[in-house]
């Protein structure tokens, strides 16, 4: 899966939570719980739904990698690149 | 029709989904009501079948309106009974049944001729158009007689160009939802005379003992500190029965089990604080897999009518990102809220010695009509102590 895939999978999962925003607008180095308003039941069905679609166990530990835009995608695609080796 | 709240005075009947003839169990869902508070779900609170659907779609009744007949088990011949008794049965037996009086009874309206002439739609593809502002008499359904499915529904958002307006609150109207906070509020700040405790606690055993469990559980049976909190004031709850309960007609009604109010903030600025049943006796994971589903199913507008008026107590938290106090507004004819604040990492006296510890500060607002400051001080120190035991909870 590409980094463009991952972000695609990212950003609908992000809408699903918080549907009313842009996320075309958020700066990738943002601090999403801020900008999109989110507590940590929404953060946790985040992390659950992105197990889900990318079967990627994304460990407690590493949520504050996970904070932006950027971070995630940047931790995602490295999980993803690691499995496949 | 049920009163979901203390300021409900009728209600706009959407949706049923039982008709003449159909067995029903208590706690089956009968139908879908529009409030100020969204679509509700009624539930039956009598086992038996359905005689006579009295209110029509889309009709709006006043509350205490009955919706339909239901020939219970208990009698002989078909009888009358009230579907929906008055909402707040959960600290009361339920009454006995008895025919009501004819001239209690309302002339039942029209039969609900509309209901030959309406499109036919599954209830899943009714909420998910709801979810996606899909007009549904702009879907030709596939189903049996013209009925309107899933398939149909998920056909039409990928042709339809969702706006962000129309998916912001499904099945929600936040004005609608701003009146019923402001009339309830203002109602408790009239007639509950209220006092207010805080109490600093240290959670650092909660968060060690939740890092603990979590690192060996997937993300979706993951816990967090709010299950605890819950768990924690039901506990205390239950061994003081004066903050748990409801305040009416000038006396106490102390509750027969501990239904905690979860505050749930919704997107677009609105609250809602449904019921987790029966939380003392639920285990923490069940206690946090209904705190999952019932924040997905009231950010979807979809609460049942058992949900909205049976909490016994209330707990209101501000999260991760608030502040560090939250002084609660107690939700008539509750007697009692306790407020979380945000988790600080503070220096605090450990053994004799400064070290850096996780400490939330507790709330308690409660009606003094009920209890006095006294009782609500050891109330708060017991949800405190209970905190520090989380493999206990």
């Amino acid at each position: 899966m590409s980094e463009i895939d991952i972000r695609k999978v990212v950003q609908e999962e992000l809408n699903n939570i918080a549907p009313e925003v842009d996320l075309a607008a958020v700066g990738p180095a943002a601090d999403l719980r801020e900008v999109l308003d989110i507590d940590s039941m929404d953060f946790l069905n985040f992390i659950t739904a992105i197990h889900h679609r990318l079967g990627i166990d994304i460990p407690e530990l590493d949520y504050p990698k996970l904070l932006t835009l950027n971070g995630a995608i940047a931790y995602l695609t490295a999980r993803l690149g690691s499995a496949k080796r | 029709m049920p009163s979901l709240g203390a300021d409900m005075e009728a209600g706009t009947l959407v949706e049923w989904l039982i008709k003449p003839g159909d067995h029903v169990k208590r706690g089956d869902i009968v139908a879908v009501v529009e409030t100020q508070k969204g679509a509700i779900e009624i539930e039956i609170f009598e086992t038996g079948v359905v005689e006579q659907i009295l209110v029509g779609l889309d009709s709006k009744v006043p509350v205490g309106t009955p919706l339909a007949r239901i020939c219970t088990e208990l009698e002989t011949k078909p009888g009358a009974a009230a579907a929906a008794p008055p909402a707040g049965p959960a600290v009361l037996p339920p009454a006995p049944l008895r025919p009501p009086p004819i001239a209690a009874r309302p002339t039942p309206p029209p039969p609900p001729t509309a209901a030959a002439g309406r499109q036919r739609v599954s209830p899943a593809a009714r909420r998910l158009a709801e979810m996606h502002g899909i007009d549904l008499s702009s879907v030709t359904g596939s189903g049996a007689a013209g009925a309107i499915t899933y398939a149909d529904i998920e056909r039409r958002i990928g042709e339809v160009p969702v706006t962000a307006e129309k998916k912001r609150a499904p099945g929600l109207d936040l004005d609608a939802m701003r009146a019923a906070i402001a009339a309830a509020m203002a109602r408790s700040k009239r007639e509950i005379p209220h006092y207010y405790l805080a109490h600093q606690v240290d959670v650092t055993a909660c968060e060690q003992w939740l890092a603990r469990l979590n690192a060996t559980r997937p993300p979706d049976s993951r816990l967090l500190l709010g299950a605890l909190g819950i768990k924690a004031v039901a506990g205390a709850a239950r061994r003081f029965p004066s903050f748990n309960g409801f305040y009416r007609e000038g006396k106490f009604e102390p509750g027969s089990a501990v239904h905690v109010g979860f505050a749930i903030a919704i997107r677009g600025g609105g609250l809602a604080a449904p019921a987790l049943h029966d939380a003392e006796q639920l285990s923490l994971d069940e206690l946090m897999a209904r705190m999952r589903d019932l924040v997905q199913r009231m950010r979807a507008g979809r609460i049942r009518s058992s949900e909205i008026s049976d909490s016994t107590i209330t707990v209101s938290s501000l999260g991760e990102r608030g502040v560090e106090a939250l002084y609660g507004i107690i939700y008539p004819p509750q007697v009692a809220i306790v407020g979380f604040g945000r988790v600080v990492e503070r220096p605090w006296v450990v053994d004799g010695a400064v070290g850096p510890r996780s400490v939330i500060t507790l709330t308690l607002a409660a009606d003094h009509r009920v209890s006095d400051g006294h009782a609500g001080a050891l109330f708060l120190a017991e949800i405190g102590k209970l905190l520090q035991e989380p493999d206990k909870l």
